[in-house]
């Protein structure tokens, strides 16, 4: 049934042959980067072991190298990155305030937790 | 992508009411919104881990030390076969994004053939991680163990293969001088947990006492889990020294020395948290995969019976398409801080 007065919006995401085959292009390049950082992060990890001197840094481009990635996800797989400004900070915004929050709390707290149960020889 | 999501339109229409601000259906916000909330409940159990390996530091296991297996070839693939599942769950993402996009040009064949795609990658992951818990359950072959001193120690090297046990003392059941050479691994375990083994004679379910043929340990090497008297956190030992104090262990007569695999009250692992944030995160994560398949299966069956195709767009593949996603983001971020940090 046809109403015009509410706007279709799922016909909106239409687009031509030509179009597409700049979509797939830039879908395979999103893969190959994807594919190259899971690489290197197994290569990283079977060769420096957790305690070495520069062990920090490689678990800091871990986490990095995990943003990264979860941002393509987001914003080319899931299209975040196409829809209004609005509907990108709606999604966004509130999770990254929750999440810093508590990571915040996790990393001061366990850490203390560890201190008082090792001085207390737990 | 063209349309209201890219064209500009000024606010007071846009917040006016008939047009949603967002310039997007009803049905995908709703998605979204889902996912936002889905995502806060695996970013709280992550968070939850997070504190709890914070709180017990040196305990805690490493990665590469308890994930090191691959189907049908044994031990000594640090992560290998976790970093392969990602791979497996990226592709299948990418297989989804291209399903939506051929949805977008109303190509029926090739939304059909990404999907399929799609489930069958869907399908690879969560049997994976079948193998990969069942590997966890059941654990090492060497398990971890309580040394004399009370310390606790992890153990890794290659077991050697058990041969048969030879009946000295009859039982109620073998007979003396019966050559038992079944289920060997499994008996061998369960007498060690039970401390009925010792120095290479092993006192079997029936009572009879057998001696043990078994070949010789390899590169044996024992990584200190827990204080005890004398070995302290982080102490690796190696060679002759490992096998002298695992098996005076093992030969002391007393039950519950060696922890095999894991279960949600202990591990062989690390602690006891370990165990059961492992079960719950990728237990949750693969139930998320299970559902994610099982929905990719009754929207390829819409596909297929061109439902979509007569409504005159494939957005249902495209909010599956966002969920499947979803799950490939959550399982990105449980690979980083699960397996490899």
């Amino acid at each position: 049934m046809e109403r015009d007065d509410v706007i279709e919006y799922s016909l909106d995401a239409h687009h031509s042959e030509e179009e597409g085959k700049v979509l797939r292009k830039k879908i395979w390049k999103v893969t190959a980067l994807l594919t190259i950082i899971t690489v290197v992060e197994v290569l990283l990890g079977a060769f420096i072991k957790q305690g070495t001197t520069i062990w920090p840094i490689v678990k800091w481009s871990f986490i990095a190298l995990t943003l990264v990635k979860a941002a393509y996800i987001v914003l080319s797989f899931m299209h975040l990155g196409d829809e209004r400004k609005v509907m990108r900070y709606v999604i966004l915004i509130p999770y990254f305030i929750f999440i810093a929050y508590l990571i915040f709390i996790l990393l001061t707290e366990g850490i203390y937790v560890d201190d008082v149960l090792k001085s207390h020889g737990v | 992508m063209s349309g209201h999501a890219s064209k500009q339109i000024d606010t007071s229409t846009l917040w006016g009411g008939k047009i949603s601000p967002f310039s997007t259906s009803y049905g995908k916000l709703m998605m979204w919104f889902f996912l936002v909330s889905d995502a806060l409940t695996f970013g709280g159990l992550l968070i939850a881990y997070g504190f709890t390996r914070h709180d017990a530091q040196d305990a805690w296991p490493i990665g590469e030390e308890t994930f090191n297996s691959m189907p049908f070839l044994g031990h000594g693939f640090p992560l290998l076969y976790v970093a392969l599942m990602t791979f497996i769950l990226i592709v299948s993402s990418v297989t989804m994004v291209l399903a939506v996009e051929a949805g977008h040009r109303m190509d029926k064949k090739g939304v059909i053939k990404w999907m399929v795609a799609t489930i069958i990658g869907g399908f690879f992951f969560v049997g994976s991680q079948a193998w990969e818990w069942s590997h966890f359950i059941h654990g090492s072959e060497f398990g971890k163990v309580e040394l004399v001193d009370g310390s606790q120690a992890i153990v890794r090297g290659h077991f050697g293969e058990i041969k048969n046990f030879t009946v000295i003392e009859a039982g109620s059941h073998h007979a003396k001088g019966a050559v038992i050479k079944d289920d060997l691994m499994h008996q061998f375990q369960h007498a060690v947990e039970a401390g009925k083994i010792n120095d290479g004679v092993i006192t079997l379910h029936d009572g009879s006492k057998a001696k043990i043929t078994k070949e010789a340990d390899q590169h044996m090497e024992l990584i200190i889990k827990k204080d005890g008297k004398t070995n302290k956190v982080g102490t690796k030992i190696h060679g002759k020294n490992a096998e002298k104090m695992y098996y005076e262990a093992i030969y002391s007569g007393t039950p519950h020395k060696v922890i095999y695999g894991a279960n949600l009250e202990q591990n062989e692992y690390g602690p006891q948290q370990y165990g059961q944030f492992f079960f719950f995160i990728t237990g949750f994560h693969g139930f998320h995969v299970f559902s994610g398949v099982i929905i990719n299966i009754i929207i390829l069956l819409g596909v297929i019976a061109g439902t979509y195709h007569k409504r005159g767009h494939y957005e249902m593949v495209e909010k599956t398409g966002l969920y499947w996603h979803f799950v490939d983001l959550v399982w990105v971020f449980v690979f980083t801080f699960f397996y490899l940090v």
